[in-house]
């Protein structure tokens, strides 16, 4: 059997990917514009919560009680879900769970779906599965379009398109949606999202969508959006198809009072997001006339089994970590090589495909701790990418040259001032790091080659803002 | 073979091993609200507000010239409404369509949908609505551009454990909580309003207590 998280175990390594970033300015302008934006206003909705603390605490019981107990949460799900008129189906890797997504869609003779943002279909690469047999996903969240329309690769688990800014999306419309002519503000590129998949949304009978919380004690499934693409897809067509990982359980319903304060505020900055969509089963009179679960492992037991590192199963995925990570914001998304980017992506993908395809993801950070700090469910990243580190070490995984090289990476990327330090060892000579055998780790990760300029620049523009 | 729902069962029996001793959710963040009637409703029209959407307050038994005048000011005409939405309500004037079943394309071609919810919570300025007879089905406050939404005073929480709560009964009925009109944050993390959801969101809240 074989996990596979996107395309991750093909991936450049991060130093390698990083460098290539690291040169594109705009690139880096966009994240770190979108990422002060986001950061300013979470902290300002999370200081008006004098109980932030106590929610935290909550979130990491509540978790760590559902992880205790996975099993009967899930058949207790099950039951009450079926009970409801659902039908739960089983995945154990990407290809089981595609393969069930396309018998149903193909057992009601359809060629076309709906998709709300979905990180486990990313995951199991489910639109490359589906085009192969000639069935076509219309992605309806906004930067998931922007993505899929400009043929680019997810940067963000928000905010998938967070590295472009509004006038390369505004070209991205203009060329791939047909349109005469498009206004410059975010609200026309709205307006031009909105008709361009109104159509779908009224025509498509299959919908498709993850789950932000399933419920045990209900069977009821949560999923939290802005734009209402995701009440479309879970409302107007005929069939919904609905696949969440399994640690998405929550026992009760009252344990959505606690997420749904802790995710909004962390993710978007917003008290409330615009839209929560809860729904049980199948309604009669009101939405989809037949509803599936899948419930995904894909790897996620094998992160149950190691109990120091377990906790990485908490994540709401709220992306807080990745806006407040000092190596992320310099970045971007894509050096990680995975649709999970970021502090969490560090610490989740090695751990879902196999600690030996991405052996440099747990270097990529400096530890400096800011993501255990904004983290909503308080999960402690630094300690578990050391740990992860230490199950490198202990594999024979990267050789140590490479270790501390990376090493140097994270802890650089982090700061300017070490950046500067670390250049100016090399100004004296690249022999300290060349004697420990960087030239066989190549140029192309040698950070010192990091362009000064750009990265003067960087920090200049920052101060200016 | 076994199938992959025992085989999953099994691995997760498997990988929590020896089960720790349960430990209790210390529920310590703040639950009841702590503001008089007054504060609570100054505040859930301030967060409304907020997220652009319109408010109007007004006093019990004076719904439906309220109504009136929230559509007058919008310049609607046809209005779509749910099948239990009370006839006692609905001003003269505009015209109101009974959502029996109409197709998804009808409700699209029309300029919007007057509906009543099931909670409120003043913090978050998010009115929660069950889908029962006077809210419609879901598709009706999704589709068309204009949502007009009656809730009184009585149905209002200060906090989201207060708001989730109330829904006591109907939590396994299709579920909504709507925080101003749609929006997005995904062009440059900046939130603008109004994607695929009803663009303009009016509130009236009805003082019934
Ligand atoms: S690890 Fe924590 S901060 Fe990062 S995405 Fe997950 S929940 Fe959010």
């Amino acid at each position: 059997m074989s996990i596979r998280v996107g395309e991750s175990a093909e991936a450049a390594t991060f130093p390698k990917a990083a460098k290539k970033l690291l040169q594109n300015t705009q690139l880096r302008r966009n994240v770190r514009r979108a990422t002060d934006t986001i950061r300013a206003k979470r902290a300002k909705v999370v200081e008006e919560m004098p109980d932030w603390q106590a929610l935290r605490t909550a979130a990491q019981q509540i978790k760590k009680r559902t992880l205790r107990d996975l099993d009967t949460y899930l058949v207790e799900f099950e039951k009450n879900c079926t009970a409801a008129g659902g039908k739960v189906h089983w995945a154990r890797d990407a290809d089981e769970a595609n393969a069930i997504i396309i018998g149903i869609i193909q057992s009601h003779n359809q060629k076309e779906v709906i998709k709300v943002k979905t990180m486990t279909s990313d995951e199991t690469q489910l639109n490359k599965a589906l085009e192969a047999v000639g069935i076509s996903p219309w992605e309806t969240d906004l930067a998931d379009l922007i993505i899929q329309l400009g043929n680019d690769k997810p940067s963000h688990i928000v905010v998938p398109a967070l590295h472009k800014n509004k006038s390369e999306i505004r070209q991205i419309f203009l060329d791939t949606m047909g349109l005469k002519e498009l206004g410059h503000t975010p609200e026309d590129l709205a307006g031009a999202a909105r008709n361009y998949l109104r159509e779908r949304f009224l025509r498509v009978k299959v919908g498709f969508s993850g789950a932000n919380f399933a419920i045990a004690e209900t069977g009821s499934v949560c999923v939290v959006e802005s734009e209402g693409n995701g009440r479309m897809c879970v409302t107007l067509p005929d069939v919904l198809i609905t696949m969440f990982g399994v640690e998405k359980l929550i026992p009760s319903f009252d344990d959505l009072e606690v997420f749904l304060q802790l995710l909004p505020r962390s993710a978007t900055g917003e008290r409330m997001n615009p839209y929560n969509s809860i729904w049980t089963g199948v309604t009669p009179g009101d939405g989809p006339k037949e509803f599936h679960v899948i419930l995904l492992d894909n790897g996620r037991t094998k992160v149950l089994a190691d109990e120091e590192s377990r906790e990485t199963l908490h994540c709401i995925r709220c992306a807080a970590c990745l806006n407040a990570c000092p190596v992320y914001r310099q970045t971007g998304g894509h050096a990680y090589g995975s649709i999970y980017s970021g502090p969490i992506g560090a610490i989740l993908t090695p751990q879902l495909q196999g600690m030996e395809h991405s052996t440099s993801l747990p270097y990529a950070s400096s530890l400096c701790g800011a993501c255990y700090e904004v983290c909503p469910v308080k999960i402690n990243i630094p300690e578990i990418l050391i740990h992860l580190r230490r199950k490198i070490v202990e594999s024979g995984g990267a050789a140590l040259t490479e270790r501390m090289g990376m090493a140097v990476a994270g802890y650089t990327l982090a700061d300017s001032g070490r950046l500067a330090t670390v250049q100016k060892l090399v100004q004296i000579g690249r022999q300290p790091l060349d004697a420990i055998g960087l030239p066989g780790w190549s140029a192309a990760r040698d950070l010192p080659e990091i362009p000064t300029q750009t990265f003067r620049e960087w920090w200049k523009a920052r101060g200016a803002k | 073979m076994s199938t992959a729902r025992e085989e999953i069962l099994q691995r997760v029996k498997a990988a929590i091993g020896t089960r720790a001793p349960e430990e209790p959710v210390a529920r310590e963040y703040s639950q009841a609200g702590t503001l008089s009637e007054a504060d609570k409703l100054d505040l859930f029209v301030s967060r409304l507000e907020d997220y652009n959407a319109h408010v109007y307050r007004c006093a019990a038994g004076e719904e439906s010239a309220t109504i009136a005048e929230a559509l007058t000011a919008r310049g609607k005409t046809k209005i779509l409404i749910p099948p239990g939405f009370p006839a006692a309500r609905l001003p003269a004037g505009p015209t109101f369509i009974r959502d029996t079943g109409l197709d998804y394309r009808d409700i699209d071609a029309t300029e919007g949908a007057l509906t009543a919810a099931t909670a409120a919570i003043a913090m978050t300025g998010s009115l929660i609505l069950t889908h029962s007879e006077t809210e419609g089905r879901r598709a009706l406050t999704l589709i068309p551009d204009y949502h007009l939404c009656v809730v009184y005073t009585s149905q209002l929480s200060e906090t989201v454990p207060e708001g989730l709560r109330a829904l006591a009964a109907r939590r396994t009925s299709p579920v909504t909580t709507i925080a101003g009109p749609s929006a997005t944050a995904d062009i440059e993390m900046t939130r603008v309003k109004g994607v695929h959801g009803p663009r303009v969101l009016d509130v009236i809240v009805v003082s019934d207590k």
